[in-house]
């Protein structure tokens, strides 16, 4: 298993290096390092020489990829793309354009947002487990039938109604708790519960349905009719053989996104104005801050590669019949 | 159907089993009485879809459900109605009383739970006994079904069993509570013959050493022979015929029953045309009129489409037909039988041209490891093979699972390509051709395979399947010409013209095994490999593909290679046998070298591990005369040294634990790999 885990890292660099290049390109078709420099030093009377000042204190004003002026090694690692990109492959972020620590931000801002979004994981998925598995042993009848409705109607209603609705309701209308806003320590609580009810909300029709089907595929299985012809009763069949073998396809789907977690919510940082890493990357979006962009992308490709390895590591540990090689 | 009072160990009587489909409701068990007595290991025959599996299901309140209600009936056991008690009593009767073992080993245990924890779940008593007890209970248990190294087995997973070892350990779990009747639904079917054998004297020794009694449902005549004490033969969801085995398999009163025996391919009826049942197993769907065989049946006459037979009982047998209604007069029936004439007299013709010759044909797929893959080893599923196939001469290769030959079927066509070894066809040495050369080639030889649910296309209507060759090597060019050829290969293989338009879903198995045999012939192939082409079949739609394979060869003039671990099957159609043993041949012969004179220890074990239908029924114990194989087949990845089969040979000396065998000739048509047969001067 160390073997595969070792090639299956080994197989990331290729990837990540893709990946950079990809952004990079994608960046500086919109963007050129002129219009970065306007942007940041404001767009009315701006002297060449400022622009020019900016974008050599920032490594911009070399090549893109290639550079013909020097030769070797060096037409090659005198550019911003590489420049910019192989300290990220030791975690350094460097600095933002605006000039500050991207490494100091994300440690900053990582908290708020897994303060939000571990809650929301681990309470959604218990309660996705529970109401599954409920509608799996009703199987067949009216809340079977109408928790599938339920969960449909749920599962297409947009994210921006939960979160607006539950503003108005929790907030507006009852004044149980703050609209938005963060605060730091324990005094954040209060801002946090809100997001996490909506986030978990918001998520069970579609996780519900979903692992309906994985107990539903494993109930109509032979070992649950060897089960039954045991003698088990109906609760000791689900819990004893259906949930742990119903966990296999949840637990390998779920732990492809837990690194994932710390990249925060576009959506639900913004709206509740969380100042986590989800905020953060939208942020630099607008502010056209192509150093945050770039170090939010590679951290989350790094994260996703990391919870594929992770999944196929938890498929070891709940299913004895793989083995990783 | 007669009571014996209180002698009986559970009665069914009138069990109706409905299931609630999108076509609307099936009658799958349809008033079906019988009934066990203390110690009797009772029979339910019958083919796929007739309701013998769904009856011991309603037995336990096991059916599917939501779509599956039972219906009416009752099913009485130690002086109570299973039927009325609720889930909560019944728990106390499965498992405890009344235990099940179900057909497919490897998907009827928890692939995610140790054979331990499986087991300890039926241990009787078990709260008030410590973990020690328990262990103790468990390893009792496995060492009584024979489970070799009991101890190390509890923490193994089901994956890590090999299916014989699998059943074993499903049995053990339904013995862990001593239950007065063990129902044994399609036990062995998934199981290899040696391993069948093993397993059915199992079961026979637990059944005399626990007094209990055994419900077994089979398919297999051969099975039923050799265990039961009583037979019911079902058909449509009904009970057509209840005997004692000795009546049953000496003269058996229902037409179905006398077909079924005729049906069956096997020595005596080599060469000659298989008795087939005509049509398909019907769907129990609707309502029937009269005898539902009625339609299958040869014997039939007006009376019996227009009522249904009563129930005759004559002492403790009993037939559900017209002909045994003693106040009618049997109608004079065109008899719609086949001549039984000897339909080919080729069997002299030994010195036929040869058209495919396999030399040393090995296949080693790699086995990788370690971070940069290497390959540290691999699986040699055919590791060396040759013959030769004469021109309308059908050779058989015979194994076991994982003996390599459906690969070497593979190979030999170069839909795998070999590792090693020649393959030449009709003077073209196939192993050295590729690309377009090869295409061309290909209408030459043809495959049918095993599972005709799932080689065909099912996004393809049937006459695009078959016309597809001919379309692909550019046989036909105008769409008229391949439409008349297509139609014309369609009642060649027996099926309506109208089957051009459909899909292979609206097909039974046997008329979609007929379509693949369609499609194998319209690029007018001098060799079709068989891959195992019957084995998904019942035994009335098999005789049937026999007979039409046996047709096209005498028409054709066709070569087969033929694929197949039945040996009833070899029996019948085979010219030249091969017997293949981990990814060797260790046997080649005439058909009549193989069967009458088995020289290799493996053929003499494999030949006499499958069950033979007995006249008197019942044989139990074959005792002496059968070879009884200990152990599994090893792994093709790891084959033991030497022979590959002297851990399972009871005639192994020590030559044969070091070097494999040299081919030795023992006749004009007859070679065999094994040292017992070596003159002394090849050592």
């Amino acid at each position: 298993m160390i073997a595969y885990i070792i090639r299956r890292l080994l197989y990331a660099i290729p990837i990540l290096i893709g990946i950079n290049l990809l952004t990079f390109t994608l960046f500086f078709m919109v963007n050129s390092p002129d219009d970065m420099a306007r942007v940041h030093l404001g767009v009315k009377r701006v002297t060449t020489e400022a622009i020019e000042a900016w974008k050599t204190d920032r490594g911009y004003d070399k090549p893109l990829l290639y550079n013909y002026k020097e030769s070797g090694i060096k037409s090659f690692s005198n550019t911003i793309f590489f420049q910019h990109t192989v300290r990220l492959f030791v975690l350094d972020f460097g600095r933002a354009d605006d000039g500050r620590d991207i490494g100091r931000d994300i440690r900053q801002r990582m908290w708020p947002s897994l303060a939000i979004a571990v809650p929301t994981f681990i309470v959604g998925i218990l309660l996705n487990i529970t109401f599954a598995m409920l509608l799996a042993f009703f199987r067949g009848t009216y809340v079977d039938v109408w928790g599938v409705v339920l969960s449909v109607a749920m599962m297409s209603i947009s994210i921006m109604f939960y979160i607006i609705l539950g503003q108005l309701i929790m907030s507006k209308l009852w004044h149980l708790l703050p609209i938005s806003g963060y605060d730091s320590g324990l005094r954040a609580l209060k801002f946090l519960i809100l997001p996490v009810i909506i986030g978990v909300v918001s998520g069970i029709g579609a996780g519900s349905r979903l692992y309906r089907t994985f107990y539903l595929e494993e109930i109509n299985k032979d070992y649950v009719r060897t089960a039954r012809a045991k003698g088990l009763s109906s609760l000791q069949v689900l819990f004893k053989h259906v949930l742990r073998n119903a966990m296999v396809p949840i637990l390998t789907g779920v732990v492809a996104i837990i690194p994932l977690l710390f990249m925060g919510s576009l959506v639900m940082e913004s709206f509740f104005g969380i100042p986590g890493l989800g905020s953060y990357t939208i942020d630099a979006i607008n502010q056209q801050d192509f150093a945050i962009v770039r170090a939010m992308v590679f951290l989350g490709s790094i994260l996703y590669i990391f919870g594929l390895v992770l999944t196929d590591i938890s498929y070891t540990l709940v299913d004895p019949r793989v083995r990783l090689e | 159907m007669e009571n014996q009072a209180n002698n009986n160990l559970l009665e069914v009587t009138a069990l109706k089993t409905w299931i609630d489909t999108e076509g609307g409701i099936i009658h799958a068990v349809d008033g079906v009485s019988f009934n066990i007595r203390p110690g009797e290991t009772l029979a339910i025959l019958g083919e796929s879809g007739c309701g013998k599996s769904l009856t011991a299901l309603s037995i336990l309140q096991l059916i599917p459900k939501p779509a599956g209600r039972i219906v009416s009936g009752k099913v009485m056991f130690s002086g109570e109605n299973l039927l009325e008690k609720s889930e909560q009593d019944m728990r106390e009767i499965r498992g405890r009383r009344i235990a099940m073992i179900f057909q497919e080993p490897q998907s009827s245990l928890n692939p995610v739970m140790t054979i331990g924890q499986q087991i300890k779940e039926v241990i009787p008593d078990r709260k008030n006994k410590s973990s020690v007890e328990i262990n103790k209970d468990i390893v009792g248990l496995l060492d009584s079904v024979g489970m070799s190294d009991s101890v190390r087995r509890i923490n193994e997973y089901p994956h890590q069993l090999s299916g014989g070892m699998k059943q074993r350990a499903m049995i053990a779990m339904a013995l862990a509570s001593k239950p007065d009747i063990l129902i044994a639904d399609e036990p062995t079917t998934a199981l290899d013959v040696t391993i069948q054998s093993q397993i059915l004297n199992l079961l026979a020794r637990l059944k005399k050493e626990n007094n209990m009694s055994i419900l077994l449902i089979t398919h297999d005549l051969g099975v039923v022979s050799q265990m039961a004490d009583r037979v019911i033969l079902m058909y449509a969801g009904e009970v057509v015929e209840d005997a004692d085995a000795v009546s049953f398999f000496d003269a058996p009163r229902h037409p179905y029953a006398q077909k079924l025996f005729l049906s069956i391919p096997d020595r005596s009826k080599r060469k000659k045309k298989l008795d087939i049942i005509p049509g398909i197993v019907p769907t129990y769907a609707g309502d029937y009129q009269g005898c539902r065989f009625s339609e299958r049946c040869d014997k039939a006459w007006d009376l019996c489409f227009q009522e249904r037979p009563q129930w005759r009982a004559q002492e403790k047998n009993g037939v559900r037909c017209h002909l045994y209604n003693n106040t009618l007069e049997p109608q004079e029936t065109s008899d719609k039988n086949i001549e039984q004439g000897l339909i080919t007299a080729d069997e002299k013709q030994d010195k036929a041209e040869t058209l495919l010759d396999v030399k040393q044909l090995k296949v080693h797929f790699p086995i990788h490891k370690g971070i940069f893959r290497r390959v540290v080893g691999h699986v040699k599923a055919v590791d060396g093979i040759s013959l030769k196939i004469g021109r309308g001469r059908t050779v058989a290769i015979v194994g076991e699972s994982g003996c390599g030959k459906t690969t070497a079927g593979k190979a030999i066509l170069q839909l795998i390509k070999p590792s090693s070894g020649e393959v030449i066809y009709d003077g073209a040495r196939l192993t050295k051709i590729t690309g377009e050369e090869l295409r061309q080639l290909r209408k030459n030889f043809q495959i049918i395979f095993q599972d005709p649910y799932a080689s065909l296309n099912p996004r393809m209507l049937v006459g695009e399947s078959i016309a597809e060759g001919l379309h692909a090597l550019k046989l036909e060019s105008s769409k008229a010409a391949i439409q008349t050829r297509v139609k014309k290969l369609l009642t060649q293989v027996g099926m309506p013209v109208d089957s051009y338009g459909r899909y292979p879903h609206e097909f039974s198995g046997g008329q979609r095994q007929r379509i693949s045999i369609a499609r194998a012939l319209a690029v007018s192939p001098d060799l079709i490999v068989c891959d195992e082409p019957t084995s998904a079949l019942d035994v009335s739609v098999q005789a049937q593909i026999l007979n039409l394979l046996n047709d096209l060869q005498n028409e054709l003039s066709l070569s087969y290679l033929f694929i197949t671990h039945d040996i009833s099957v070899v029996e019948y159609l085979a010219h030249e046998v091969a017997v293949m043993y981990l990814g060797r041949i260790v046997e080649f012969g005439t058909a009549a070298d193989i069967l009458d004179n088995p020289l290799h220890p493996y053929t003499q074990a494999l030949l006499s591990a499958v069950p033979v239908i007995s006249k008197t029924g019942n044989t139990g114990y074959k005792g002496d005369s059968q070879v009884l194989l200990a152990g599994d087949i090893p792994s093709p990845s790891k084959p033991p040294a030497g022979c590959h089969f002297h851990v399972r040979c009871p005639q192994a000396t020590e030559i044969c634990r070091q070097q494999y065998p040299a081919e030795t000739k023992t006749g004009d048509s007859h070679t065999v790999f094994c040292h017992l047969f070596e003159s002394d001067e090849q050592h």
